[in-house]
């Protein structure tokens, strides 16, 4: 250990402590003067404001920290809805791109760069604004399919109403459980006996057959409730029953999706042509049939190059559905970061809050990528 | 089994099925065109369903009877090779052709034919197309934000020049080629500032930043007379030590007084926006994102654990938090961190923010570039005796940044396409102002028409780039 060493490290850890000093020291004078104490006891408190969007029971009466939760399950929830149509999209785009269709091959290629070379926040308001305040009122709304009404003040679509639900959920878990013991069992047959079972139809029947079962005998029952037109005053109309969507959720789902699939599409396309034609011709001539070359030897490496950067677009979306502030759509940011700050005035408090949520989704989900890199990594010698 | 296959053609039939299906094809495709420029069904007499699928009936069994290996038509060996390769294939480019024609009309009517552009109000626009009347009333806020009109030649005259200065290095001689770096990455830069600080805000509104770059290029000059022995300690101390002095002993009240000059209108960055200040504070945070980032990668494969560990903590914290949270940091957290007298402008928050932001994206992409080296790039540069310094800036950093060019270029217009965001803050650049101006009693409803215009604008920049840092990625490919 010589001076060189230890002189950069002690500097640097130095300034890192002044500057956290500084920064501290300021906070504490400045929450003096201002006769605010630090402390998160405020999550208890009651929040006194609505949200007009929540997957769970809310009002003013309950607390910041019940607010804290609307708004996190509205941000997973819109995210979960953007991660699965942005793979949808992504994944046929992708393949589009690699066609040797030349329109399909353009059609794609136009798609891609169209969308991903306009910020997200211009799509969102394009169709927050633009796009979905072209929809007709609710009284002029044909409805699509009979069910479905699409209008401005959102997608009406028509609910479950269940009977015995919990038996339908054992029937699923049943099912799911089933199924890792059909691959458990395929994949030692296979390694013993060199013998490959059918796993996919396999567990597509089981996951049919199963809930079919519970509604023939476990007394499971579902009934559709349809949305039905109801006036509430002399123009204003609205529709009662069925589950709506906000038009904010529609808007803020479609761009992110539409945004996240041109990235995903190229990373689709990427990881098919890292697979070298060599592996290709070297499975056929073991005399492996097509469908056998793509599931056995195509597909294993190249969800190897594709899942990685996708999971990555998978953190991007989340993260950017906090673009959902600027239309009004209650996530995280804007009901914690934005009127809960306002109410209360604790920015530090909140302000760290939100950033913490977000990093520690961030966090793990890279830490688990780690751990799949690693277990799907090649195991050369 | 020949006979079975009467659907394809043979030599002896090529011509009877070549003529049938380019004739079905040409019908299908016609039918269509009618029906959508000229809206008319000249298949009406069909039952509703067959007369909608009609013209895809005929198309698709055109295609499957002109699909013949080799015909000698340059033409159609072309269609047959590129969109008729087997049945799924025809019936997927007769649904795009199809859609393409559909949706031409519709399309040209809302964008030129039934458009209005004539006019200074909104009752010209009566027709059922896009108002560009409204861009074109609007344009001058789109461009330049709330900036005051007579004043906008600074603005204007900032870019010319800066676009000048910036294409300068096509332009350089042999002679003065080893400097261009230099050149961009010190001089540029510090003129840049100068323009926008002197120029477009024209008060003392980036003191603080003012000092320190003078700083910055004093403590530059002075480096190059300093033993690289010690050169490392001395840009940590000497900087710091001159923005001290040049605030408080030297120049406190001149530089205020300088910066007035009393002949040009002070505007307050609350008041620009626009286009303008999306290219200010992209142009600006690039600069700072690049150098930051640079140090981050580096300092994350240190030696020094308590250096590594601190970068590994940036990236870490800057890379799992969404923009709109550090703006919001920015802009209600950060003030709470500094004394109370002191302020620092919005604009300049926001550059700070975004830069720090960017610059983790900057370091992880970097690091990927150090990373691909092979190691004995580093011990050759070793063995020849070349220090840390030494051996980075003229060995790994070179090959390095050129392997990373498309990565780099792809995090810059993710910057772009993030300057947006900054309304957060209450800045309005060019997305900012189209919702202002949507929501001005005179002229609502025009939504569509400011988005569409906005989204072609930033089209362009952004696919600009994308094709430059193409082009840039071609020209230095070296062959590994």
């Amino acid at each position: 250990m010589n001076i060189k060493k230890i002189l950069p490290q002690l500097l640097t850890l130095l300034v890192v402590i002044l500057i956290f000093g500084f920064f501290s020291y300021n906070a504490q004078v400045n929450m003096e003067n201002r006769g605010i104490t630090f402390g998160y006891g405020f999550l208890s408190q009651e929040s006194s404001f609505d949200v007009q969007f929540s997957l769970i029971e809310y009002d003013g009466s309950h607390s910041y920290f019940r607010a804290y939760l609307v708004g996190l399950l509205n941000t997973i929830l819109v995210s979960v809805i953007g991660i699965i149509f942005a793979t949808i999209i992504g994944v046929v785009v992708g393949i589009a791109r690699l066609s040797n269709n030349y329109l399909i091959n353009r059609t794609a290629a136009v798609y891609v760069e169209f969308f991903r070379n306009i910020p997200l926040l211009l799509q969102i308001f394009f169709w927050y604004f633009a796009a979905l305040r072209a929809l007709p009122l609710p009284q002029d709304t044909e409805p699509m399919f009979g069910f479905f009404f699409l209008t401005i003040k959102g997608f009406f679509v028509p609910a479950f109403v269940w009977n015995n639900l919990d038996v339908f959920i054992y029937s699923l878990i049943a099912a799911i459980i089933s199924i890792i013991f059909v691959r458990i069992y395929a994949r030692k047959k296979q390694e013993n006996e060199g013998i490959q079972t059918p796993v996919l139809s396999i567990s597509i029947g089981l996951l049919i057959i199963l809930p079919i079962l519970s509604f023939l005998f476990g007394g499971v029952d579902a009934s559709v409730e349809v949305p039905v037109i109801k006036q509430l005053s002399q123009t204003g109309f609205t529709y009662e029953g069925g589950i709506k969507l906000p038009p904010e959720l529609i808007s803020l789902a479609l761009a992110l999706s539409l945004y996240t699939a041109t990235f995903i599409a190229e990373c689709v396309r990427a990881g098919v042509q890292g697979v070298s034609k060599g592996q290709k011709e070297a499975a056929a001539s073991i005399g492996l049939t097509p469908n056998q070359v793509l599931k056995l030897v195509v597909m294993p490496q190249a969800l190897r190059i594709i899942i990685p950067p996708t999971t990555n677009q998978y953190l991007n979306l989340t993260k950017n559905s906090s673009l959902a502030a600027a239309i009004a759509y209650p996530d995280l940011v804007l009901v914690f970061a934005g009127t809960a700050l306002m109410q209360t005035g604790r920015a530090i408090e909140i302000v760290s809050i939100t950033m913490l949520t977000y990093l520690s989704l961030s966090i793990s989900i890279s830490i688990l990528m780690n751990w799949y890199n690693k277990k799907i990594a090649i195991k050369e010698k | 089994m020949n006979k079975l296959n009467f659907l394809q053609p043979d030599k002896n039939n090529l011509n009877t099925y070549l003529y049938t299906g380019v004739i079905l094809l040409s019908l299908s495709i016609f039918i269509v065109f009618l029906n959508s420029f000229f809206n008319r069904d000249i298949v009406s007499f069909l039952p509703g369903t067959i007369s909608f699928f009609l013209p895809l009936i005929l198309g698709f069994i055109g295609l499957h009877l002109i699909r013949i290996e080799y015909s000698g038509l340059k033409f159609l060996d072309s269609i047959n090779k590129n969109i008729n390769t087997n049945n799924f294939n025809a019936f997927l480019s007769l649904i795009i052709v199809f859609v393409v024609i559909k949706s031409l009309p519709p399309l040209l009517s809302w964008f030129i034919l039934d458009a209005n552009i004539a006019g200074d109000s909104k009752d010209v626009c009566t027709g059922s197309g896009a108002c560009w009347t409204y861009i074109k009333i609007w344009f001058n806020r789109f461009m330049y934000g709330m900036y005051p009109n007579p004043e906008q030649w600074r603005i204007n005259l900032s870019f010319v020049a800066l676009a000048f200065l910036g294409t300068i290095g096509f332009f350089a001689t042999e002679k003065f080629k080893k400097y261009l770096t230099l050149y961009y990455v010190v001089v540029y830069p510090i003129i840049a500032f100068f323009f926008i600080f002197f120029f477009i805000s024209g008060g003392p509104v980036f003191f603080d930043f003012s000092y320190g770059i003078i700083a910055a290029v004093i403590s530059v000059i002075i480096g190059f007379f300093i033993p690289s022995k010690f050169k490392m300690y001395y840009f940590i101390i000497v900087p710091i030590t001159v923005y001290i002095l040049l605030k408080h002993v030297f120049f406190y009240e001149e530089l205020i007084e300088l910066g007035k000059l009393e002949t040009l209108e002070w505007v307050e960055t609350g008041a620009w926006g626009g286009l303008s200040l999306t290219f200010i504070v992209s142009f600006f945070c690039l600069i700072f994102c690049f150098p930051i980032g640079l140090f981050l990668s580096l300092g994350r494969r240190s030696d020094f654990p308590i250096i590594k560990y601190f970068s590994i903590g940036m990236i870490e914290f800057w890379r799992g938090v969404p923009l709109i949270t550090v703006l919001f940091m920015s802009s209600v957290m950060f003030p709470m961190f500094l004394p109370e007298d002191m302020f620092i402008d919005k604009l300049v928050r926001v550059i700070i923010a975004i830069s720090l932001f960017e610059a983790a994206y900057v370091a992880e992409v970097i690091r990927g570039g150090l990373q691909a080296l092979p190691r004995g790039q580093y011990d050759a540069a070793k063995s020849l005796g070349m220090g840390y310094w030494k051996m980075h800036i003229l060995v790994i950093l070179p090959q390095a940044l050129k392997l990373v060019i498309p990565g780099i270029a792809n995090t810059f217009l993710a910057l772009v396409k993030d300057t947006p965001l900054i309304f957060v803050v209450g800045l309005l650049e060019i997305v900012g102002m189209l919702n202002l101006a949507k929501t001005n009693p005179d002229w609502l409803g025009f939504a569509m028409e400011g988005y569409v215009f906005a989204s072609v604008l930033f089209f362009i920049i952004c696919y600009a780039m994308s094709k430059y840092s193409y082009n840039l990625e071609q020209k230095y490919k070296t062959e590994r």
